[in-house]
């Protein structure tokens, strides 16, 4: 395998600092649950409310000095939720969630802000979680496009497969379309497998 | 709607765009371009694709472009973009992105039916 020489000489004398980490995905993905998670297992507090209406996040959050320390490594983060990444949104499917047509437009025009913010958030970056629903098809034109602005800058990325609790979930599948990246299998709702996550993260990031 | 009538039939025009082309204009040409081509009603296949952050400035761009009952944006499908990664770019730390063809239509004329990482099937409906 060939080494990324540059790279690893620069990280072994770089100072660790902290890491600004962006949570990823398509809407319903399970990014605020994840992010959840995260945070109440090292900070114990929560950073969003979750719905099963998609595009319940339409603002980023940010939640600073979140210390992870997993496989002897300690690392220090800010973790960014962002808003679900789409490049369509219909105030009608609000609508089909059982929302009134004011306030699906309204949800709707605030989801559009929300991605423009999770497309700007990708600039100022270290590394992303991008969270992919398990039961779905991972070639989503979402998927591919922050995978492919990670690898364009050079930064870590890390795949959360998510939902492995239901039962059409495939985790293989996802690991089997972007075998160039670490894909942990994961269920952010129970925490199965979430110290798994942990362990690369704290390798990757750290 | 760029759609035209032929007796009973209504067609939709798709416009293929050569790598040549698309490498002559800036990224906010590309993006202009595709836009309004998809907006006024056709389906667009680009030869090469366009760059990650380029997709990326596609996607914010259609967010400010959406209108109740008008637009509801856009549906874009690619392959999944290949590094360039030769043993002296990974040495020195440089990837080169290689994009890959890419077909953009209105969301609710183009239709992904199933993709993978070399094959896309969509239906495109009027």
């Amino acid at each position: 395998m060939v080494i990324n020489l540059f790279s690893w000489i620069k990280r072994l004398f770089k100072k660790k600092k902290k890491a600004k980490i962006g949570i990823y995905g398509p809407p319903n993905a399970g990014k605020t649950t994840l992010a959840n998670r995260i945070v109440r297992d090292w900070s114990g507090d929560a950073m969003g409310p979750v719905s099963h209406i998609p595009h319940e996040t339409r603002r980023a959050r940010r939640r600073g000095d979140v210390i992870i320390e997993a496989n002897g490594t300690t690392v220090t983060l800010d973790i960014i939720d962002t808003p679900g990444l789409a490049t369509k949104i219909d105030f009608h499917g609000f609508m089909a969630c059982g929302l009134e047509e004011d306030e699906a437009k309204r949800r709707a025009k605030e989801a559009t802000e929300g991605v423009i913010e999770a497309v700007k958030w990708l600039d100022d970056l270290d590394g992303v979680i991008l969270v992919m629903d398990s039961t779905e098809d991972p070639f989503t034109q979402v998927n591919v496009t922050v995978i492919g602005n990670m690898e364009a800058r050079n930064l870590p990325l890390v795949i959360a497969a998510n939902k492995i609790d239901l039962q059409k979930a495939s985790p293989a599948r996802i690991r089997g379309a972007f075998p160039q990246h670490p894909t942990i299998p994961i269920s952010a709702l129970d925490g199965v497998n979430t110290d798994q996550l942990y362990k690369e993260i704290a390798e990757r990031f750290g | 709607m760029s759609q035209n009538k032929n007796s009973s039939q209504t067609n939709i025009q798709l416009d293929f765009i050569s790598e040549d082309k698309l490498a002559q204009m800036t990224p906010m040409e590309k993006i202009r371009m595709v836009l309004d081509e998809v907006r006024s009603g056709k389906i667009i296949v680009l030869e090469r694709g366009l760059t990650p952050d380029e997709e990326a400035k596609l996607i914010e761009m259609t967010m400010t472009e959406i209108i109740p009952d008008e637009f509801s944006g856009i549906e874009i499908e690619s392959y999944p973009t290949k590094q360039n990664t030769s043993f002296f770019r990974k040495i020195l730390g440089k990837n080169t992105t290689q994009t890959r063809l890419t077909v953009i239509g209105q969301a609710n004329q183009l239709t992904t039916i199933k993709k993978d990482r070399d094959m896309i099937t969509a239906i495109v409906t009027k």
